[in-house]
């Protein structure tokens, strides 16, 4: 049967097990013999442990076991790693302190595990936690990463001079010097990135079980990518083989980066259960994933950009001081770096730029990678200069835009990447007609009569998705690789199952995927299953993130589908007496060309299984084969962002009137996914940018918003809906032809927005979040000099 | 101190014996092994564990399961009909693409349909401003309001 799937909105799987309350998360999942977890935390943001007593805690009831960072030290129990090696400037590698599971000596953030407790009953773990008694020598603690650099700035690290990681340099710095140097305007801006926090809904959870019967262990938990959990887990902190360990990320209640990594409660747990011989559940409370979650973003900036009297980019230069928290999570060295400088380009063919970065440790979270990650940072500094310099220069926004934009492609960046293809004209100009920008000034004039301040802004951004090459991804630091791994499995009857190695937590990869597999194969979607997130049942994986899944897992299963294919032209030719040359396959149809003669795709598959009729001199029987696909390049989505805001000067209050997102993913299976995945990313942008804001208190080092009711998270009310569309330009190295569109939305919303505000209050700049009292106090502080 | 709570779940007696500071959310999820209700935060903001007490929207993790004695409870796994037809509610949220990773769902479907017996034809400001009490990460509310658009159209 011909079906096409490809391009339709077909309606999520998904959907029903979780409209119904029958998904599967990982605190749903109670185990025979279950005990629970809770770990006694560090009230401060840095000092030394001078004791932990628990003897109390191990007489309250209950309890099963206490383990503290003398245990794991006792145990020889590795710290953990970070996947992402840099060099500095200097050639030396960076900084990597120990990141001890449970703290050892002393503790460096508020929130800092420093001993689990275990116990029959949830209730009391809790109650003996509270009896363990921890003795601390408090100090000074350092949160801000310009603070930190400073000299008699506390040590987060005894062994790291200054907090300073590394610093790292992108570009040619004397070909950027010199471009300045001839610049007619230079365009400086101060930035702040602000600190966000993840906050996925489903907090993070794990259930870890050994089984004496083979010495294995079994690890529920829900994150992003199992595969990695597993091996970084086993390789690096403490030492089991992988093939003893299993690891589930069942259903998973939102990622957005903060579930890709390896964190100290998945192997405490894990070690744990072999030490008390129990399944062991740990699910985060909310206020601990707002202290022990990755945190996002959280750059200082100054950044300047160099034109031509006519407004022609001639050069940028960026100097950033990223703050890493603590410790280094997984892939957190590799955020400002690898994924933020080589982005510095945006749209733009500026033929010079040069980026320098520190990473600093300070006495809070670590912070890593966050929906867009670097991308949306990148995107802020390069968005938010054009429209500085397109103001200074009294040039229109769109126009000073328009006059630079790569035009030809393959373009090679001055920043490493090669941008295959793209259109940004076409998203421009259907983002300008969809936003009304032509009656913009009417409606501004209309609410300046009411007393309203209204502004426009624009953001044309760039993102690479999809990490690759491995080998040139290794070259740049990395300590994995890149790629992803599929598994179509035919089974006699024709029906298939998929294992992906990436994970679904929101995306509805098992309809997307399906609709991809039933297209391929020309079978009907409901005979077409796909499994993910389980290390028993799928052969490999790297895991979801940097919008990747599509392009590189959706890649690796048609590699798969296209070897299942071909051998099926193997069969049928012989079933059908034909040359295999002669074998077309179209609808699902194995035909021999130019006449009615064919088998179904469902027949060939019989007879593999059922080989009684079989070329076995030639072929193997079964229907089953895998693929890995490491990609040549990054794909790189593009797009373009008009946001329209009204201002109460009266109240500070921003209203979102309207905002456009017109986007080129190349290629779309489901369209209404898309769209969703892009609402999703624009709220998280337009939170950065309106609500959110990670704080610690400079003096404490405490965090301030470690709640709901302190840390802003975007309500309904707060947002408007939105104008989608895409235009499309198929990425040129997949073979599907798309390009990721899971954190676009998050990456050119923020500087739209503030071009936006920034706009309607007649001002260069002021820090994100664009709260009432900020906007209020910016307008304020306008008047004032203008009044002088 | 344990205590026994008896109520009506899902049109079912439900009871057990339970500590006294249990919570409702930990007494549907726990003893009843009603996983659909989820905890997402510690202080009665993200409304993932959202039920009703008699009819109307409550969050189940601010009141103990004491609280609840006597009384209706109806969860997510209750508001199909007997034949799996999904309620009007649940439709929408699957037409309208309403839904993403699924775990804030259960808490938004049972607040919506308790909006709808308040305003049963909401504009869009109205369901904005009555979402107040239900976090979503995932949709950016776009189309959770556009379900409810297209419920309240069904259930009129």
């Amino acid at each position: 049967m011909a079906t096409p799937y490809i391009g339709v909105p077909v309606q999520r799987r998904e959907d029903l097990r979780f409209l119904t309350g029958a998904g599967n998360y990982t605190d749903d999942l109670t185990l025979p013999g279950q005990t629970h977890a809770v770990f006694v935390r560090s009230p401060h943001a840095h000092a030394r442990i001078r004791s932990v007593k628990t003897a109390a805690a191990a007489r309250a009831p209950g309890v099963v076991g206490i383990f503290t960072g003398e245990d794991v030290a006792a145990a020889r129990i590795n710290g953990l790693p970070c996947g992402w090696l840099i060099h500095g400037t200097d050639g030396q590698p960076m900084k990597e302190p120990a990141h001890p599971i449970l703290a050892q000596g002393k503790v460096r953030h508020a929130g800092d595990p420093v001993a689990v407790v275990i116990a029959e009953s949830l209730a009391q773990a809790r109650d003996a936690a509270e009896r363990v008694e921890v003795d601390y020598d408090l100090l000074p603690s350092v949160v801000d990463s310009v603070e930190a650099l400073k000299p008699g700035a506390p040590l987060v690290h005894d062994d790291v001079a200054a907090n300073r990681c590394y610093t790292w340099a992108i570009g040619d710095k004397a070909a950027t010097d010199a471009a300045f140097a001839s610049a007619a305007h230079v365009t400086t801006l101060e930035f702040q990135n602000n600190r966000l926090i993840p906050n996925p809904i489903e907090p993070r959870a794990v259930n870890a079980t050994y089984s004496r019967a083979d010495d294995s262990y079994t690890l529920h938990v829900s994150n992003q990518n199992p595969h990695v959990e597993r091996l970084l887990m086993c390789a690096f902190v403490l030492g089991l083989p992988e093939h003893k360990v299993r690891v589930v990320a069942p259903d998973v209640g939102g990622g957005f980066g903060s579930k890709i990594y390896l964190y100290a409660e998945d192997v405490v747990l894990t070690w744990a259960s072999k030490k008390v011989n129990r399944p062991i559940k740990w699910t985060a409370e909310r206020s601990e994933s707002f202290l022990t979650d990755a945190h996002g973003r959280d750059h200082h900036t100054r950044a300047q950009l160099a034109l031509d009297r006519d407004g022609r980019f001639l050069a940028l230069r960026v100097d950033t001081k990223a703050n890493m928290g603590a410790y280094l999570s997984t892939f957190a060295s590799a955020v400002p770096t690898i994924l933020y400088a080589t982005l510095l380009a945006g749209q733009y063919a500026t033929p010079h730029i040069h980026c320098e970065v520190t990473a600093v440790f300070t006495n809070t979270a670590p912070v890593d990678a966050y929906r867009g990650a670097g991308r949306p940072e990148a995107t802020y500094v390069v968005e938010r200069i054009v429209e500085a310099a397109a103001r200074e220069m009294k040039i229109d926004p769109a126009a000073l835009r328009r006059r630079n934009f790569i035009r030809s492609f393959p373009y090679q960046t001055p920043v490493a990447l090669l941008y295959d293809t793209g259109d940004y004209e076409a998203t421009l100009d259907r983002a300008i007609e969809m936003a009304d920008v032509a009656g913009f000034p009417a409606r501004r004039a209309e609410a300046a009569r009411r007393g309203k301040l209204r502004g426009l802004g624009y953001a044309c951004y760039i993102e690479a998705c999809g990490i690759a090459p491995s080998s040139v991804a290794g070259s740049l630091g990395a300590r994995a690789g890149l790629f992803e791994a599929g598994e179509v499995r035919v089974h006699p009857t024709g029906k298939v199952t998929v294992f992906t190695g990436s994970h679904a937590h929101g995306q509805g990869h098992e309809t997307t995927f399906a609709q991809v597999v039933a297209d391929r194969l020309g079978i009907s979607m409901d005979d077409v299953e796909i499994v993910h997130g389980d290390t028993s049942k799928v052969l490999f994986g790297m895991g979801t993130y940097g919008s990747r899944s599509l392009a590189v897992g959706g890649t690796a299963i048609v590699k798969a589908l296209d070897k299942v294919v071909a051998k099926g032209r193997k069969i049928a030719a012989h079933l059908l007496e034909a040359a295999e040359s002669d074998i077309e396959f179209a609808d699902g149809q194995f035909r021999v060309a130019g006449t009615d003669r064919s088998k179904a795709f469902a027949e060939i598959a019989l007879t593999a299984y059922v080989p009684h009729n079989f070329p076995h001199d030639k072929l193997e029987p079964g229907l089953n084969e895998n693929a890995f696909y490491d990609p040549s390049n990054f794909t790189f989505p593009a797009g373009t962002y008009v946001c329209e805001v009204e201002v109460d000067p009266e109240t500070g209050i921003v209203r979102i009137e309207r905002f456009v997102a017109v986007d080129d993913f190349g290629n779309i299976i489901n369209p209404m996914i898309v769209e969703g995945q892009v609402h999703g990313g624009l709220v998280q942008g337009l939170g950065q940018a309106m609500n959110e804001c990670g704080i610690y208190d400079s003096g404490s080092g405490q965090l301030t918003t470690g709640t709901f009711l302190d840390y802003c998270m975007p309500r309904a009310d707060d947002m408007p809906s939105f104008q989608v569309d895409t235009r499309s330009t198929p990425c040129t190295h997949n073979p599907l032809g798309v390009k990721g569109c899971g954190e676009a939305g998050a990456i050119g919303s923020p500087p739209a927005l503030m071009n936006a505000i920034t706009d309607a209050l007649g001002v260069a700049d002021f820090a994100m979040p664009a709260t009432p009292q900020r906007v209020w106090a910016t307008l304020q502080q306008a008047q004032r000099k203008q009044a002088a | 101190m344990t205590v026994k709570v008896s109520m009506t779940v899902n049109g079912k007696p439900a009871a057990a014996e339970v500590e006294e500071r249990t919570l409702l959310v930990t007494f549907i999820r726990e003893s009843l092994r009603l996983t659909g209700t989820h905890v997402g935060c510690d202080t009665a903001q993200c409304g993932a564990c959202t039920i009703h007490v008699n009819g109307q929207a409550m969050k189940s993790c601010n009141m103990l399961a004491m609280q609840a004695e006597g009384k209706s409870i109806t969860t997510i796994e209750g508001i199909a009909a007997a034949d799996g037809t999904l309620h009007p509610m649940q439709e929408a949220f699957r037409q309208n693409h309403g839904l993403q990773c699924g775990f804030c769902t259960p808490g938004m479907v049972m607040s919506a349909i308790d909006m709808l017996n308040h305003y049963p034809d909401p504009d869009e400001a109205t369901i904005r401003a009555e979402l107040d009490g239900n976090l979503c990460r995932c949709t950016g509310y776009h189309n959770i309001v556009k379900s409810i658009q297209a419920a309240a159209k069904t259930m009129r």
